[in-house]
């Protein structure tokens, strides 16, 4: 029981092609802040982490989780006190708020991965509505007005993050460390034994090869990295809120990556690029968001489950064959 | 004064009734989940959102057309079981092929869009609606005070629960769902209709979601997110019975609403989630459910 399988290699781009695209995207990203609104970058980073993170569990486990705005929203929480209240560095909130939701991923992920498939999604929406609930009640989130005026602070005591440009590059670059932890983990024998629980758990099994084992630390990377997302977010915006710790968070995320395209490195990103710039147009449009969200989950489902990138490379490999073939 | 734990028993007795009546509500809600997840194998995140709607229909037929409650209670499931076909039809079929777990996506999406639909045009803001006059007022038992509404509650959701479990279990229509839900090609083979039947199963039970919203008017205020918090509790209460029985649903989401109701007693900060440590422990000692069995 996994979600549909979409990639089978991508080492197959000619190394030319992927050389540009990485060079491109390192200037895009290095140029951007210049013509559009710095701080709507940086939301839109964090969520690319965010959905990437999801992808691990999400897509290269095919464990539907619907429950990871507890990592994100959580380590919101955690980083926001620790500025605020405590008066911690910025390295060492972030550092805070990443071991708390990986310390939850472990437990959250220890109890999830007994129940398989569609329950193991209940588990987890469930665990994560137990944090949300957590959150209204306890004194330290600052209940429906959640943490305000959150100071950014000085980044190893030198670098002042209140200048916003400088807060971009910041993000930017704790951001692609992420992305390069999620592309070492998935290309390392620990990210092939995935793929391989994935397309046939009993036969990993009888290899010698703990399964859960695997699952639950995919998990806890998981829960890391979407830990990182939301400190860094909370940071940025200087505020920590219910609304991170949501259920519609949770599957928020898990649109941005379905749209995307699961199992892509890429993917994730493209579907939170993409999600995050609709909710800014939406926002001023007057349309209801919520509204639009559900609907494009329902058409992103029934229409192209290979998501964005998925169907733009089905389409590119295709079109290729049948030229070779001509 | 009678005592129980320091607890005068007149409190507790409250406080279990209290709990039944939100016990009732999860097991008119996990009950059709499990039907739903048996026949057609799509676990339905919309049916908070179906159970909203319920809600909704009853309060909108009342403040614009004048039609009161027990028209209401009656109007609420056959439209709320309407849509859910529709749906169903239109929709959800298209998905049974593929992976179980994008139907659940498919649900989730259809649950954020009704209750974004609904937030645009009525607001967050719950709507208040009136006790019916039959219902209002209460008993004098001595010891308590016995609210009539609450009793009602707990009487007709034991009686469609009931309902339920003897259609499914003892009539003819039960034979072929469960018949269905074992092998759906020989069934057809022998003649049955089963797409008609999944879709009338998805009717029936998204009704009974619909048929617990105009229930809950009149003690929750009816409002666009009333549904979501319900089912998140009602997927806990689903993973700690395990879907495998009807019975066992029942009991279940009757017994963890009495178990909330004593936690509101003793550690009150806790009631909220005292579901979800229920789930917790159920996953740590039997993992499949109480009643479970793994599908």
């Amino acid at each position: 029981m996994s979600l549909q399988s979409v990639s089978k290699s991508q080492t197959s781009q000619p190394v030319s092609v992927r050389a540009i695209f990485l060079v491109a995207l390192v200037v895009i990203s290095l140029v951007a802040p210049f013509f559009v609104y710095p701080l709507f970058l940086t939301k839109m980073l964090c969520f690319i982490l965010f959905a990437s993170a999801v992808n691990i569990v999400l897509g290269y486990s095919g464990l539907l989780t619907l429950g990871h705005a507890a990592f994100f929203g959580g380590a919101a929480y955690i980083a926001a006190h620790a500025m605020k209240v405590w008066g911690t560095p910025f390295e060492v909130a972030i550092l805070l708020a990443v071991a708390f939701s990986s310390a939850l991923g472990l437990l959250f992920g220890f109890l999830a991965i007994r129940r398989q498939g569609i329950y193991f999604a209940m588990v987890t929406l469930a665990l994560a509505q137990m944090i949300y609930f957590l959150a209204i009640q306890m004194p330290f989130t600052g209940g429906e007005d959640g943490i305000t005026a959150v100071p950014r602070g000085m980044l190893f005591g030198v670098i002042d993050l209140h200048d916003t440009l400088t807060m971009y590059y910041v993000v930017l670059v704790l951001v692609a460390f992420g992305m390069l932890v999620i592309w070492r983990a998935i290309n390392s024998p620990f990210g092939h034994v995935l793929a391989a629980i994935k397309e046939n758990e009993a036969r990993v099994t009888s290899l010698g090869i703990q399964p859960n084992r695997y699952k639950l630390i995919a998990f806890v990377l998981s829960a890391a990295l979407s830990g990182l997302a939301g400190a860094l977010k909370a940071i940025a915006f200087q505020v920590a809120s219910l609304a991170d710790v949501t259920w519609h968070m949770s599957g928020e995320v898990v649109l941005m990556t379905l749209l995307g395209g699961l199992s892509t490195l890429i993917g994730p990103g493209i579907g939170a690029a993409v999600v995050i710039a609709l909710e800014h147009y939406l926002s001023t449009s007057g349309l209801p968001i919520m509204f639009m969200i559900g609907l494009i989950f329902m058409v992103c489902v029934m229409l192209f489950r290979r998501g964005i990138y998925g169907e733009l490379r089905e389409w590119y490999r295709r079109s290729r064959s049948a030229r070779d073939h001509s | 004064m009678t005592e129980f734990f320091g607890v005068p028993v007149v409190v507790l007795l409250g406080q279990v009734l209290l709990g039944l009546i939100n016990g009732s509500f999860y097991a008119l809600l996990s009950l059709g989940l499990a039907i739903i997840f048996g026949m057609l194998n799509v676990i339905n995140f919309s049916h908070g959102a179906f159970y909203m709607l319920g809600g909704f229909v009853t309060w909108i037929i009342f403040s614009h057309l004048g039609i009161g409650y027990w028209p209401g209670l009656l109007i609420a499931p056959i439209v709320v079981g309407l849509i859910g076909a529709l749906s169903e039809r239109l929709l959800l079929r298209h998905l049974y092929g593929v992976d179980p777990l994008y139907s659940l996506l498919f649900t989730f999406g259809a649950a954020m869009m009704l209750e974004g639909l609904f937030r645009y045009i009525f607001g967050s803001a719950g709507k208040p609606y009136p006790m019916p006059s039959a219902l209002s007022g209460g008993y004098n038992l001595g010891f308590m005070f016995l609210p009539v509404y609450r009793v009602w509650v707990i009487a007709i959701a034991l009686v469609v629960c009931f309902g339920t479990w003897f259609a499914i279990e003892r009539t003819r229509l039960g034979a072929y769902l469960r018949a269905g839900t074992e092998n759906p090609v020989l069934v057809q083979a022998f003649g049955i209709n089963v797409p008609a039947l999944l879709t009338l199963t998805y009717g029936f039970c998204v009704g009974l979601a619909g048929f617990a919203g105009a229930l809950a008017a009149p003690i929750y205020q009816v409002g666009p997110s009333m549904g979501a918090n319900l089912i998140i509790i009602v997927f806990a209460v689903v993973v700690i019975g395990g879907m495998g029985s009807i019975a066992g649903t029942i009991v279940t989401g009757l017994a963890l609403g009495i178990v909330e109701g004593l936690t509101k007693v003793f550690f009150p900060t806790a009631s909220a989630i005292t579901v979800f440590i229920m789930m917790i422990l159920v996953l740590m000692i039997r993992p499949n459910g109480l009643f479970g069995r793994e599908r």
